[in-house]
């Protein structure tokens, strides 16, 4: 049996709140700060032995000069190249193998080899050993020398765009562009793989596995039923851990061949290549607008790229479509075919740099047009999706604009630029809205209930997201239980699969499905208590129905209750325009000297539909907003201009924002429920942090000190270059 | 090579390839997995234990080099150093200073080291009188935890438990 749910229409129910919404212990933060939680690479079967990836240093057909050699040396089981191992890592949710083969290397630093030997210290110096050469390859990397394919552009077109900027009272034509940026999760990408006949076990550090055991199984050519996945622990993946990659085969093949267990962790510097950047972008917005700022006007065209038989397209005019109203519109997208490492999603892919390069357009409008930037947003919020006319299912904008800018005191900032200054530096203040869609993915999960307790059993995974403490509450909350009294196993495929972790869609879509597999147990319950299931009342271990109530054990009476809850994303995504809002406010400080900038505070406010546990999506939320900033002032991942090759692929030359960078941070999750999200009436939090937050700094900055940023990020070189 | 010394309190004796750094030496032979290896390079922080009482990245170091110290790891940190220790596990899970909770270890460590630096009165970059008296202002600590890096963006959370553990010492100190 299982309780099926496609989510067509509005959800008319109510939702209690006793453990739901509370402010909660992170289920699993005793075990992470103890070092108790334990990540793939953590476990020593009997017998393990280490590989170790080699790149390819060009492009072209690859070499192995020394092949003998290397596998020669002590220690060393074997040098792997094999068809099957694949070129980058898969794009989410792709479910099946991404390109293989590495006979020839498509971009610099592809996994052309894997060294394995009894020993980490052995693998890694034989695979510094091996002689890899490539040649016959010169192929482009530059997105601007490329022609695009038809296939490769999208366009969307209302109205007449060229002739409604002529009209407008005030335009705005500017490029903005955005560097290929990187996840660079804390925890490099690492698997165990064991072999058990015909059975394979992986440990990996994956977010999405069911669709990552689907992969792994085509990739070998083996049933996806002979492929057991593990992944409790997932030392943060923001998409670069959406799809397998490719230590994971690498690590299989030659399990098999060896019949070890073998370990593979990417090192740091392979992390940056072969699992998916943000592409960089360029972005031409143009904007249109009446004497008082309203839009009529609006063009947004974005070039990105790509590797060649690669799906993804950053789709950076994601946001655009329903960000505000204006009749004329032309949004346009191209993808370049290159050869620098593959592009895929990183967190909110689409709105991180779309939303980011229009916020700042807008607050050159607001410039432009001499309005407050608050009021240009309040001026141009639309009643209906702008494109498709279908209704918002809620929209809260305007009231997170109104509740940053309170928060913030942004009535007191000086609306000219260059007024406030303290010794060498200039003070400013900046803000942004933020956007971002919201989605619903397929999700079971599987509850059983004892008198001792309940126990939610999924293969959705926690990255960090707080997956373990939602999913338990909300099991909890269902059954009438403490959050104590559920136990929740995460990250194993042997049970039904969830969502996986990605898009922000984890808590609501795999949430989903343990309340109806909640409910389907509530179902059994009210039978037994001969009443409707409406009518039951779940508390602390009683069950009543009406005026009559039992001990929960003795209506149990020993056995266990299982329900399973099924969750698919339906009609209501065609009727209504589903997304998440907000508005963040940032105070820099900007060198008159040096041209650095400091950021002082910031403020974010933000409306995502129920919040089901405010702790861990208040962690969310300012972890997306520190994304912003580091896009805002330090994230570029360099390419070589001559081979494209990753030149700062390490975490001393990729600069992530770090303790010194970031202050304290105000945060305001919006009561909101989106009857259209399913029954618990919750949207993602994960990312909405990151769509707009680097915007509003480098509006601060222009406040600050009058240079204009367009081209991101806002090093001390780019700012400098324009104080005078 | 054979190589001794001592973690968590308890004496070890190695046969090791003398090319297993320390950090390697604890996660993978002494199976200390608490340690965390972010980037193997001392970029990242994840690594950070004790040694002898001072913050060290464990994958920068050979376990070599280690004969005879006193090595303390995140499993063995709120036995060597309970009240600053244990007061900081406690504030990091109030303040939720955690996502993926790959950096935790190593954040609680270094902490740990930063505040017995500041206690002797180390100087850091952002120290303006040298002469002076150290006072741990947010800025002298978030200086000071830069070596340690969380890509979850977690460190508001994080400098509030330890501005809590430093606290609850310094009253502790006073008291005594
Ligand atoms: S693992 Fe040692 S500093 Fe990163
Ligand atoms: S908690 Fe994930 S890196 Fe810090």
């Amino acid at each position: 049996m299982s309780v099926q749910l496609k989510v067509d229409d509005r959800d008319t129910g109510e939702v209690t709140q006793n453990v739901l919404g509370r402010d909660t212990e992170r289920r699993d933060a005793r075990q992470k700060v103890t070092g108790r939680a334990t990540y793939a690479a953590e476990i020593r079967p009997e017998g393990l032995v280490h590989g170790a990836l080699v790149r390819a240093p060009g492009m072209g057909r690859v070499e192995l000069a020394n092949r003998a050699e290397v596998e020669a040396m002590p220690g060393v089981l074997m040098v792997l190249s094999d068809a099957r191992m694949i070129r980058n890592a898969a794009q989410g949710a792709a479910g099946e193998a991404p390109v293989q083969g590495v006979e020839t290397a498509a971009y610099v630093g592809q996994p052309v080899a894997l060294v394995v030997a009894e020993s980490f210290e052995a693998a890694a110096h034989a695979a510094r050993t091996l002689t890899v050469t490539c040649e016959g390859a010169s192929n482009e990397i530059d997105p601007e020398k490329v022609e695009i394919a038809e296939d490769d552009t999208d366009e969307t077109a209302q109205g007449d765009l060229e002739a409604a900027l002529r009209e407008a009272r005030h335009e705005i034509d500017r490029t903005y562009t955005t560097p290929s940026m990187h996840s660079a999760a804390m925890e490099p990408h690492a698997a165990l793989a064991e072999w058990d006949g015909a059975r394979l076990t992986v440990r990996a550090s994956l977010q999405m596995l069911r669709y990552n055991r689907a992969e792994i199984a085509d990739c070998l050519g083996i049933d996806t039923e002979n492929v057991r996945l593990l992944s409790p622990f997932v030392g943060g993946g923001f998409g670069s851990k959406l799809g397998i990659s490719a230590e994971a085969v690498a690590a299989a093949l030659a399990a098999r061949e060896l019949g070890r267990p073998v370990r593979v962790v990417q090192h740091r510097r392979s992390v940056f290549e072969v699992n998916t950047r943000r592409s960089e972008t360029t972005q031409r917005i143009r904007l249109g607008a009446d004497a008082e700022g309203r839009l009529d006007a609006i063009g947004h065209e974005a070039l990105v790229s790509n590797l060649p038989e690669e799906d993804f397209s950053e789709p950076v005019l994601q946001g655009t479509h329903f960000a505000y109203a204006a009749r004329n519109r032309l949004l346009v997208q191209r993808t370049a075919r290159i050869h620098r490492p593959a592009a895929g999603s990183v967190r909110a892919p689409g709105e991180a740099v779309g939303i980011t390069a229009f916020e700042i357009a807008m607050d050159e409008l607001a410039d432009e047009v001499g309005i407050d930037p608050v009021e240009l947003r309040l001026a141009n919020i639309p009643e209906k999706d702008p494109e498709s006319d279908v209704p918002f299912s809620s929209h809260m904008l305007a009231e997170t604009l109104h509740d940053g800018a309170a928060r913030f005191g942004w009535a007191d900032r000086p609306r000219a630029a260059r007024q406030r200054r303290e010794g060498e530096w200039w003070i400013g203040s900046g803000m942004a809205a933020c956007f971002r869609v919201n989605m619903m993915m397929p999700a079971e999960a599987r509850v059983r209930l004892t008198a001792d307790g309940a126990i939610v059993e999924t293969d959705m995974t926690d990255i960090g997201t707080g997956s373990y403490s939602i999913l338990g509450q909300i099991a909890a909350e269902a059954l009438g239980l403490t959050a104590e009294g559920v136990e929740v196993r995460l990250g194993d495929t042997d049970f039904p699969p969830g969502s996986g972790s990605g898009g922000s869609f984890g808590a609501a879509s795999t949430g989903t499905a343990v309340w109806l597999a909640c409910a389907e147990i509530r179902t059994a319950l009210a039978g037994r208590m001969d009443c409707e299931p409406g009518e039951l009342t779940l508390r602390e271990g009683t069950v009543q129905c009406g005026n009559r109530s039992r001990p929960l054990a003795e209506l149990l009476n020993g056995e266990t209750l299982t329900g399973h809850g099924e969750v698919e994303p339906g009609k209501a995504e065609d009727k209504v325009r589903q997304a998440t809002f907000g508005a963040c406010f940032a105070e820099v400080a900007v060198s008159d000297v040096t041209g650095e900038t400091r950021l002082r505070r910031m403020v974010g406010s933000f409306a995502a539909g129920r919040i089901l546990n405010p702790r861990t999506a208040r962690s969310q939320a300012q972890g997306g907003m520190i994304w912003g900033t580091g896009m805002a002032l330090t994230e570029a991942l360099l390419h070589d201009r001559r081979d494209g090759h990753v030149v700062n692929r390490d975490l001393a030359e990729y600069h992530l924002p770090v303790h010194a960078d970031i202050p304290e941070m105000d945060i305001a999750l919006l009561e909101e429920s989106d009857p259209w999200a399913g029954p618990l009436h919750a949207k993602g939090i994960g990312e909405l942090g990151i769509c707009g937050s680097g915007a509003a700094v480098i509006n601060a900055i222009h406040n600050a000190c009058g240079v204009r940023v367009r081209d991101l990020p806002a090093t001390p070189d780019r700012v400098l270059g324009g104080l005078s | 090579m054979q190589i001794s010394f001592t973690v968590n309190g308890t004496r070890q004796d190695m046969e090791l390839d003398p090319r297993v750094t320390l950090l390697d030496a604890l996660r993978d032979h002494l199976g200390l997995t608490g340690s965390k290896k972010g980037c193997d390079h001392g970029q990242c922080g994840a690594c950070t234990v004790l040694v002898e009482g001072r913050r060290v990245n464990a994958c920068l170091s050979l376990a070599a080099m280690h004969e005879g110290e006193e090595i303390t790891t995140i499993e063995g940190i709120a036995q060597t150093s309970p009240d600053t220790a244990a007061t900081l596990q406690q504030a990091m899970i109030d303040y939720d200073g955690m996502q993926c909770g790959y950096c935790t270890p190593g954040q609680v460590c270094s902490a740990v080291g930063m505040l017995s630096e500041a206690r002797e009165g180390w100087p850091s970059h952002v120290t303006e009188d040298l002469d002076a008296p150290l006072e741990l202002t947010r800025d002298e600590l978030t200086e000071r935890m830069s070596g340690n890096l969380c890509r979850c963006g977690c460190y508001p959370g994080i400098v509030k438990a330890i501005r809590t553990a430093s606290e609850a010492r310094t009253s502790d100190s006073e008291a005594a």
